[in-house]
């Protein structure tokens, strides 16, 4: 990723015009993007495989389940400016490592889908994982073949939740100099100058939705039992 | 067969919910348990398939201690159908059907054509194949759920209140299905039920178990009506007990009367003319009978179905003397109707001739019993 090109040292004569802060910057502006998409999804692919065997444990083990999903809550209530600031200390990585993004984004991640896997997996009907159980699946098998696919609705509303804060939090990690779509938030600000910003947001909204949305399709190819519950 | 062999199973919280359990399910019947809520009807078949551990004592299945192999390979061999059958709701009907085949490793094809084949044997449509779960109704569901459990055709099948989630009409046509079934598959089945209705209807040896986890008594349906053990049996098999024992009791050959008939479309004058008693049977074109003709009230032109009173029972040549007996308290002519099995009239008899039968029959016994 290349330095952002020289800017105006003072507010420029048009400072909402998207049109002429582009001009020449769009490379840039789609690696930041670029940039933005990954800090935002890596976590969440990460966190996912991270929480899956905790909120199995949480839904397996009962007594577990509480401190489980109570521990993993307070994780959430930790402003995202303080972790993005410390974590760089606390593991010793440079200040620009895009590591100092990702891990304090993947915490966020296990923090909300720890109790999202155990409660899709406590929502499967205790009459099926008995006949499931019957059947000669063991534990494992039962898991992946029955437990897993049914609580996946509950799991992928659990990810829409997450991949869309992350996109939001990815942004406030310009404060420790990552470059993605938050730079254009910081550049424009300190210059007066709104076009960036305007373009910043757009894309990030944007960026979002289109996550969002792929979860959504994801989810409903997963599930085409849904639409035949749904009909009833 | 399947041998507990005082098998006791105390939960970590102290429970007994069996206790010394001894009890034979013989192969290729029907061992029915029964006994009120909380008697340990579900732990002893679950320990059958080791979803239950026995605390106790030891399960056979035939030569085989239960203890002794792997939960997959024993469960693999063991069918096993549950209340609200238990359907993986994220999969067809007839990939349901077809997990246990697929998971021995049957070729996916195969295993389709084999659940295809079980769906119309359970008496589903195949068009219900490509369904969900979901969009099945809870007998349809319960169908599902003995097709696969029968999918790897396995020996042994354990059912718990496998009909009780359904109204009262789809259980009894589930009833008759199953007996049908198990007539042609011959599978040694434990099932579970707290309706002695229900066990006496399906069962062939009823194994009523009392809270606590024991035996109160092992017997033939007939037998346990006839000869309860104890006031707590007694008092589970309920009212009625003597007229429904008659249920199990062969009516033999009755001392049946020719019946005069009208045919159906036959002038109505004509017809009442032949009443005895007011009352005269009108039969199809097959030598069906089909209901009586109330003489009393004449009419005019030819007899049709709306003449007829519906109210009889018909009750089958070699059947039981409750058949018989019910068919003649329900004749509004006060002669019930027998049929032959082809289902052409044989001929009638009266209440006091059942009930003469009865009587020469528990005289026999009696008799039988004093030598
Ligand atoms: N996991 C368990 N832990 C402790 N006690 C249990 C457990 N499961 C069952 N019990 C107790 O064991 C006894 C027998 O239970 P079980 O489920 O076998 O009864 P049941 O005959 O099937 O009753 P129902 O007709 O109500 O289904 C009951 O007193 C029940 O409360
Ligand atoms: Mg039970």
């Amino acid at each position: 990723m290349s330095s952002p090109p020289v800017g105006y040292l003072a507010a420029p004569d048009q400072p909402w015009n998207v049109q002429h802060y582009l001009d020449g910057k769009v490379g840039y502006v789609l690696g930041l993007l670029w940039q933005h998409l990954w800090l935002s999804v890596l976590p969440v692919v990460i966190g996912l495989i991270i929480a899956l065997p905790i909120g199995y444990a949480a839904k397996r083990f009962k007594w577990t389940y509480t401190p489980l999903v109570t521990i993993s809550g307070l994780l959430y209530t930790i402003p995202s400016l303080a972790l993005f600031v410390v974590i760089p200390s606390v593991i010793g990585t440079q200040i620009l490592d895009p590591i100092n993004v990702v891990i304090p984004l993947t915490i966020y991640t296990i923090a909300l889908m720890v109790r999202v896997i155990a409660d899709g997996l406590r929502s499967v009907d205790e009459t099926v994982l008995q006949a499931a159980s019957a059947m000669g699946y063991s534990r494992f098998q039962r898991l992946l073949k029955v437990e897993l696919p049914i609580a996946i609705p509950v799991i992928g509303a659990g990810l829409r939740v997450a991949v869309v804060a992350n996109v939001g939090m990815v942004a406030v990690a310009a404060v420790i100099g990552v470059p993605q779509l938050g730079t254009l938030f910081s550049y424009g600000k300190d210059l007066f100058y709104y076009a960036p910003i305007v373009v910043g947001l757009v894309l990030s909204v944007a960026l979002a939705f289109a996550l969002d949305l792929l979860i959504v399709l994801a989810v409903r190819a997963l599930t085409p039992w849904r639409k035949a519950v749904a009909a009833r | 067969m399947i041998k507990f062999e005082s098998v006791t199973k105390r939960y970590p919280d102290g429970t007994v919910a069996v206790n010394g359990l001894d009890l034979v399910a013989p192969s290729g019947q029907i061992t029915v348990l029964v006994g009120p809520s909380g008697c340990g009807k579900t732990t002893s078949l679950r320990m059958i398939n080791r979803m239950i551990e026995p605390t106790s004592g030891r399960i056979w299945l035939d030569e085989t201690d239960t203890g002794t192999v792997s939960t997959s390979k024993l469960r693999r061999g063991i069918g096993y159908v549950i209340q609200h059958a238990g359907l993986f709701p994220h999969r067809t009907i007839v990939d349901n059907v077809a997990t246990v085949p697929l998971m021995l490793g049957v070729d996916k094809k195969t295993a389709r054509a084999q659940a295809m084949d079980l769906l119309v044997r359970v008496g589903l449509d195949p068009a219900f194949a490509k369904r969900y779960p979901a969009q099945l109704s809870g007998g349809q569901q319960q169908r599902v759920g003995v097709a696969r459990a029968l999918a790897a055709d396995p020996p042994v099948m354990l059912m718990d209140e496998p009909f009780s989630a359904v109204d009262p009409v789809v259980r009894a046509q589930l009833h008759e299905e199953f007996l049908r079934l198990q007539q042609d598959l011959g599978k040694t089945i434990v099932l579970v039920t707290h309706d002695i209705d229900e066990a006496v209807k399906l069962g062939d040896q009823i194994a009523v178990l009392r809270v606590g986890g024991t035996l109160a008594q092992l017997a033939t349906p007939a037998d346990l009506l006839a000869r309860p053990a104890d006031d707590f049996v007694a008092g589970f098999v309920g009212r009625d007990r003597g007229y429904r024992s008659l249920g199990f009791a062969d009516a033999g050959d009755l001392p049946t009367r020719k019946e005069v008939t009208v045919r159906l479309g036959s002038d109505f004058a004509a017809a009442a003319a032949l009443a005895e008693d007011g009352w005269v049977l009108a039969i199809g074109d097959a030598g069906e009978p089909l209901g009586w003709l109330d003489a009393s009230h004449p009419g005019t032109g030819p007899i049709g179905p709306q003449h007829l009173h519906r109210g009889g029972t018909v009750a089958t040549e070699g059947g039981s003397l409750r058949a018989a007996l019910d068919a003649a308290l329900s004749a509004p002519s006060g002669r019930g109707v027998l049929v032959r099995e082809d289902n052409t009239l044989l001929g009638t008899v009266t209440a006091s001739e059942v009930v003469a039968r009865i009587e020469e029959r528990a005289a026999a016994e009696r008799i039988e019993a004093a030598r």
